[in-house]
């Protein structure tokens, strides 16, 4: 469970020379009753992990895609206590690691403590907290490391060398490279900056790099995929959710982890 | 009293403030900490800033001794310190002007900010265009609609106006989505954050810009009375004249200080924005403070008839003097605020903004308890021209039933 969970996971996709893709789920959008299902479908496409997002009234890391499905969330009445009872009852079932993206409030409210005992009673294997830097981190990192919850640290690309070597340092199970100056949302531009900052961010981790926001195709997977352990690919799967195209969410999934770029 | 040192250095005062932001952020708000420190620190930045505070804010405010409420209500001396006289109309130009030239300081030549009711943000492109720098304004499209005098105000002074549709369409949303552009945009671009909220160093930044308030009003009441005030009441919404009004007397502990929040339509209500009286503790826009949320950590929309009281956040520094009960805060309704609108414009010739007839509403309650001999200070914050259509709608909407 928890850390290791995660760690077994990117170890046997790795050994098996797959590439690591993670989607990224808005918990509620579609309603709670789906989760299971798109879950249970992600895994079965590949994926090495899933973020399942909790909705937010003000989330200012995320673009216009992430934001739209978080209002249609909140709409059906999603809360981060109902996503984790709804994670509890198929927790057996289920086989591949959870990891919650959250921003700070939601978790403050419920109390930090509680969230960390009830993460690990419901299955819940790592977080993400896109509004919580190094500095701040003190407020949830003990009561995450009781729990044996990873706590998954974000890199940017504006973050100087000193940063970004403490940051790797200081990750678990995996780190979160955000490859975009800006939000979360489908874009078209990696660029040598990119590579590099990638590189730089690989020699100083221990464990697997993934890059993320505004990978959105087949051909950035692999471009960004060339220089780290894989990629986390957001508003396009939840675009593609909300639209019912799982075919497509396949298709890029299967397309993205297989070592062989085919286009 | 012990000695004020707020905030520490990692930007907490007390409990509250820190620097809740995506890591994108943290590189451009650490130099900004270090910019700041030297540019205070610098007799000519001081210099320079304090040229444009006179020649072109047009400081300082009168401290004007209001005989004419002070007679009516028949307790203290009544003072307004006079915000509503600075160019634009309010007391957001101080920290705009102290802001865009940190801009220029810092090499970069773009600015964001987010506005309510356009205040700030008329302020901001004020500022630019003084000093040539290029400005983009997000706005909620609610506000836009309730302002378009404001907007079109903006693009006079050659800023581009962007309209917020996301969430509720107000001063909330128009701050997230100045914080996106901000991430997108840090390597060329500064925020000039409008209040005394957001990741540190803001609040302080803000506090100590606003600071000149606080600092002309001790010198003046003590010219003209030989003594400090014995209470000192502001607005607060973000909380910027307040903190403004409010730091140079934290020390001085004799001054009762009074914070006074905007209560709409009542407390009783959940449409109001008074955030220290009836919120609880979480984390907006970069900081740590009172908010007003749902059981479940969602932020909910704050409602005032004043736009620049209804934020449902305050200033992490508010939060400390709250808790550590320095201030003691309170809060007014729409309908008590509008009454003292027109009290004060017709018994001294002002019309303040609604924001300020806040301030003015319960000065006017407190003073009741006061005695004659003893002085309390208002800090009239804005001019009310900008509310003056609002309020007639308002009334006339009353007075026909």
């Amino acid at each position: 469970m928890g850390k290791e969970k995660l760690e077994q996971a990117f170890h046997n996709k790795q050994t098996a020379n797959e590439k690591l893709f993670i989607p990224y789920i808005m918990a509620g959008d579609g309603g709670l009753e789906v989760l299971e299902e798109r879950i249970t479908s992600l895994e079965e496409c590949g994926a090495a992990a899933i973020e399942l997002g909790i909705p937010f009234s003000d989330p200012v890391a995320d673009g216009p895609t992430i934001q739209e499905a978080g209002i249609r969330a909140l709409k059906n009445g999603t809360t981060l206590a109902a996503v984790l009872d709804q994670l509890k009852t198929f927790q057996e079932t289920r086989n591949i690691p959870i990891i919650l993206m959250t921003y700070l409030n939601p978790i403050y409210s419920y109390g930090v403590e509680k969230f960390a005992a009830d993460c690990q009673n419901s299955g819940v294997d790592g977080i993400i907290i896109p509004d919580l830097p190094m500095e701040e981190e003190g407020i949830v990192d003990g009561a995450l490391k009781e729990n044996n919850i990873a706590f998954i640290r974000l890199a940017a690309m504006t973050s100087p060398k000193n940063r970004l070597e403490e940051i790797s340092k200081r990750t678990e199970a995996f780190l979160y490279a955000v490859s975009v100056t800006g939000t979360t949302g489908v874009r078209s531009i990696h660029d040598e900056i990119v590579k590099d900052y990638l590189q730089l961010l690989k020699e100083n981790s221990s464990v697997p790099v993934l890059a993320g926001f505004g990978v959105s195709n087949i051909e950035q997977a692999h471009s960004l995929g060339a220089h780290c352990d894989g990629v986390i690919v957001g508003s396009k799967i939840v675009d593609l959710l909300h639209q019912g195209k799982e075919e497509e969410v396949r298709d890029l999934i299967k397309g993205s982890i297989s070592a062989e770029f085919v286009s | 009293m012990t000695t004020y040192t707020m905030p520490d250095e990692t930007g907490r005062y007390g409990d509250f403030g820190g620097r809740f932001i995506p890591e994108l952020l943290m590189p451009a708000v650490i130099e900004l900490e270090k910019e700041y420190d030297k540019a205070i620190n610098d007799p000519e930045f001081i210099e320079e800033l304090n040229y444009y505070l006179k020649q072109y804010v047009g400081r300082e405010t009168p401290l004007y001794y209001a005989e004419g409420i002070s007679k009516e209500i028949g307790g203290p001396d009544i003072y307004l310190k006079r915000e509503d006289l600075n160019h634009t109309g309010a007391h957001k130009i101080n920290n705009t002007i102290g802001q865009a030239l940190l801009t220029r300081r810092m090499g970069k030549k773009k600015v964001v900010a987010e506005t309510g009711a356009g205040q700030h943000g008329v302020a901001t492109a004020t500022v630019c265009a003084l000093l040539d720098l290029e400005c983009v304004v997000f706005m909620g499209e609610e506000d836009i609609r309730r302002q378009k005098l404001n907007v079109f105000r903006m693009e006079l002074l050659g800023a581009e106006v962007r309209s917020v549709s996301q969430g509720s369409g107000t001063l909330k949303d128009a701050v997230n989505e100045a914080l996106r552009y901000w991430v997108s945009h840090v390597n060329d671009t500064h925020y000039i954050l409008g209040s005394v909220v957001g990741p540190h160093p803001f609040p302080k930044i803000v506090r100590d810009l606003q600071a000149v308030i606080g600092k002309e009003t001790k010198k003046q009441i003590t010219e003209q009375t030989q003594k400090l005030p014995d209470a000192v009441v502001a607005c607060v919404g973000g909380g910027s004249n307040a903190m403004g009004m409010f730091y140079p007397f934290i020390e001085d502990g004799d001054v009762k200080l009074f914070g006074v929040e905007a209560g709409g339509a009542g407390l009783e209500t959940n449409k109001h924005a008074a955030t220290l009286s009836s919120g609880s503790v979480g984390v907006l826009h970069g900081t740590l403070t009172h908010l007003l949320q749902d059981d479940h950590g969602q932020i909910e929309e704050a409602f005032s008839i004043s736009a620049g009281l209804d934020y449902p956040g305050v200033g992490p520094e508010h939060s400390h003097l709250h808790d550590s009960n320095r201030v003691t805060y309170t809060s007014i309704t729409d309908q008590e605020a509008l009454e003292a609108f027109q009290f004060l414009s017709k018994t001294e010739g002002i019309i303040p903004a609604l924001e300020s007839a806040h301030a003015v509403a319960y000065a006017v309650k407190l003073a009741k308890e006061m005695k004659q001999g003893e002085t309390l200070v208002i800090c009239l914050s804005g001019r009310g021209d900008k509310d003056v259509e609002q309020v007639k709608n308002v009334l006339e909407g009353k007075s026909h039933g």
